[in-house]
């Protein structure tokens, strides 16, 4: 056995246990950070096919920040798993013989029969290519329009997320600096004029003291 | 590397462009008068969808043109399709106006993100690729996913809007586990490479339908199909009326243009097995509909399960255009022009009928339930009128537009050689025209719990009278539009 093919087997194992992992932690948080090992793993099966830019960029963007964030979200949400799990098991039966027919149509069809090794033949590049110049150059001329939508689609993200949490509200104690920047003397400071008084904890201690009667 | 690049032909994609860049005005427009003059924002959104019809009108040629490397496509369906679902959109932004000024949200992000979904629905109707037709329909699912909880503060939308997103992404998901299969299968994410190579039939038909299945229940989550139906009443119930209006109209001619580019383009060649699924699916949605319709209060309720049923009544259109394979044409288009006539069809009926609601609705009231439009002949006779013909229409009794879409669906229906289903199809139709003489019933006979006068603005009274006329009209007179969807599809196919 080639040095590869174990490693794919080592890669593939552990990400088929982090995937299982991920779903039946009890944790949410533990089912994030084997999330992660999952991710990894696929970036190493992604690396063994030498499409080593998806690879950086699957730990990078979902490793990197994007589970960071859940990470977050997760810690800050008091998720009640039991409620969750709440009736699980009622709808486990009708659930689990669906899964299951899926699975075995699944495995019929998504076998080595139709997408085994011998039906791709592999395209012959060049040995020093980089994968990263040829998904820039595709992604900026065919796939350019496509490449714009998926802009757009950041934008609707952007302005959906503005739209549903920003809230004005009159009560923060928030500092405007431009505000602050743009004061006068006359804004903060009121000047008085009074006249010097003497006596003064003569007069307070006589009002201070109780009335008898 | 880059030496032989073309510059793709921008041309055909004109009216995408022109409202991609009207997006971005708005955005600033908003910044600068949202606060101050908030109807430059609304009429800035209708004049840019009005512009965008202009700009399609002129440049619909009938050819079928690509750019884009293929993955853009603009033929006379796409102007078509493109030229109604600037009509409704522009609709929907009249009708929700004055109900979403009383609630005060209608901020300049909802002007945006309608006109967003709008750019996503186009995509989807030109696109030409499994990567166009996905991210023109993510496109339009986020911005609505976002516009149900525009009312943020409502626990009902915002349910509504969480129960879009799951249910909504669940079923991309599936979609694209289909399209996966289908680019495994024929190596290919073009639409006509697919088509080519399903026609060769050089793939394994196992997988081309494995993936089929995934494709056509995402399909039918889009349409509304059961039994992936389950989201429908719960968002256009939760959801703020106008925004039920705009998930109930124009993303409709969407749904009918990915079905029509994946099932019809790309997998002809896997007709007789997509329409057996198609088949299947209707007749459960048509008996579905119907029977749950009967038992709603909630009128948005009651529309939401008609929506099941009459999607399901279009889509017996689709799955009865192929006999055998290789088609005959004229088979095939009076089967697809029959659907696209019931999709133009059953979208005028519902903007009529989302439209009453909006009209009896006032700042403290939602006038969706049943009970509100009791003795509605007492309070304005001429607009009790305009819902009737829509009740009368979508239950199918002549002469409405309601009725020929049926008929001309059933008629090829029958011509397929399906008359069993045709039949069970007229029956259950029987069924669901209860539910809408109930409201034509509580109209005429009932006494009017609720004696306000009826406010509204004077454009949405002519735009809804319009409608009105419109359904009758169209159906004393229902050859122009027939002949149009005849002539779309004929382009097409012929």
């Amino acid at each position: 056995m080639e040095f590869k093919t174990i490693l794919f087997y080592l890669f593939a194992a552990v990400l088929l246990g982090s995937a299982l992992r991920v779903i039946t932690a009890r944790n949410p948080v533990h089912a994030v950070l084997f999330l992660v090992l999952a991710f990894f793993n696929a970036a190493g099966i992604w690396m063994l096919l030498q499409a080593e830019f998806l690879a950086i960029a699957l730990v990078m963007v979902y490793v990197g920040a994007v589970m960071v964030l859940f990470l977050f979200v997760v810690m800050m949400l008091d998720v009640n798993i039991e409620r969750l799990r709440q009736g699980f098991w009622s709808y486990l039966p009708l659930g689990g013989v669906i899964a299951l027919l899926m699975l075995g149509e699944m495995i019929l069809v998504v076998g080595g029969r139709y997408f085994g090794l011998e039906n791709f033949p592999g395209q012959n590049v060049a040995a020093g290519a980089s994968n990263t110049k040829e998904l820039a150059r595709l992604l900026f001329t065919k796939y350019a329009w496509p490449f714009e939508i998926a802009s757009l689609i950041l934008l609707v993200a952007i302005i959906a997320a503005v739209m549903l949490t920003l809230r004005k509200r009159g009560d923060t104690k928030a500092v405007h600096p431009s505000d602050q920047i743009k004061v006068k003397r006359n804004d903060r400071v009121r000047m008085v004029k009074m006249q010097s008084e003497t006596n003064i904890s003569l007069q307070a201690g006589s009002s201070a003291t109780p009335k008898g009667d | 590397m880059l030496e032989n690049f073309v510059l793709p032909d921008l041309y055909p994609a004109a009216p995408e462009l022109f409202l991609i860049t009207m997006a971005m005005v708005l955005i600033f427009v908003d910044l600068a008068f949202g606060k101050t003059r908030r109807w430059v924002v609304g009429l800035l959104t209708v004049a840019s969808l009005f512009g965008a019809a202009v700009i399609t009108v002129l440049t619909a040629d009938g050819q079928t043109t690509l750019t884009f490397s293929n993955l853009f496509v603009d033929d006379l369906l796409a102007d078509f399709l493109k030229i109604l679902t600037y009509i409704s959109v522009i609709m929907v932004i009249i009708y929700g106006r004055g109900y979403l000024a009383e609630r005060g949200l209608d901020k300049g992000e909802y002007y945006l993100l309608v006109l967003f979904a709008t750019i996503g629905m186009m995509v989807l109707i030109s696109a030409a690729s499994f990567v166009t037709l996905y991210l023109g329909l993510e496109l339009l699912s986020l911005s609505l996913y976002a516009l149900v909880a525009i009312d943020r503060d409502s626990s009902r939308s915002t349910e509504a809007a969480m129960k879009y997103f799951v249910l909504g992404s669940l079923a991309s998901g599936l979609l694209l586990y289909g399209m996966s299969m289908l680019y495994g299968a024929t190596g290919t994410l073009e639409i006509n490479g697919v088509a080519q190579a399903v026609n060769q039939m050089q793939t394994p038909k196992t997988i081309l339908v494995f993936g089929l299945v995934f494709t056509v229940a995402g399909i039918a989550f889009k349409l509304g199909l059961a039994p992936f139906h389950m989201w429908i009443p719960d968002v256009y119930h939760g959801a703020p009326t106008p925004v039920t209006l705009l998930i109930g109209s124009a993303p409709k001619f969407a749904a009918f243009a990915l079905a029509m580019r994946l099932l019809v383009y790309g997998l002809l060649g896997l007709a007789l097995e997509w329409q057996t699924m198609l088949l299947i699916m209707a007749i459960v949605s048509i008996g579905l509909g119907n029977l749950a319709a009967v038992a709603q209060t909630n009128l948005k309720r009651m529309l939401a399960y008609s929506a099941i049923s009459h999607m399901g009544f279009m889509v017996l259109g689709l799955a009865s255009g192929i006999l055998t394979l290789p088609a005959n044409p004229y088979v095939a288009i009076s089967a697809y022009g029959a659907a696209l006539y019931y999709m133009f069809a059953y979208v005028l009926m519902s903007m009529g009928a989302f439209g009453m609601i909006l009209l009896l609705s006032r700042k403290d009231h939602e006038a969706e339930n049943l009970e509100d439009f009791k003795g509605l002949n007492q309070r304005s006779p001429w607009f009790a009128a305009v819902m009737l013909i829509l009740m009368f229409s979508m239950a199918g009794i002549p002469f409405f537009i309601g009725f020929f879409a049926k008929f001309s669906v059933l008629l090829t229906l029958i011509y397929a050689g399906h008359t069993v289903i045709a039949v069970v199809a007229v029956m259950f139709s029987l069924i669901g025209a209860f539910y809408y003489l109930r409201v034509v019933k509580l109209m005429y006979f009932d006494p009017p719990l609720d004696t306000a006068p009826l406010r509204s603005s004077l454009d949405m009274r002519i735009l809804l009278s319009g409608t009105g006329v419109a359904v009758a009209w169209l159906g004393i007179f229902p050859d122009s539009v027939m002949l149009l969807s005849h002539e779309v599809m004929k382009s097409l196919i012929g």
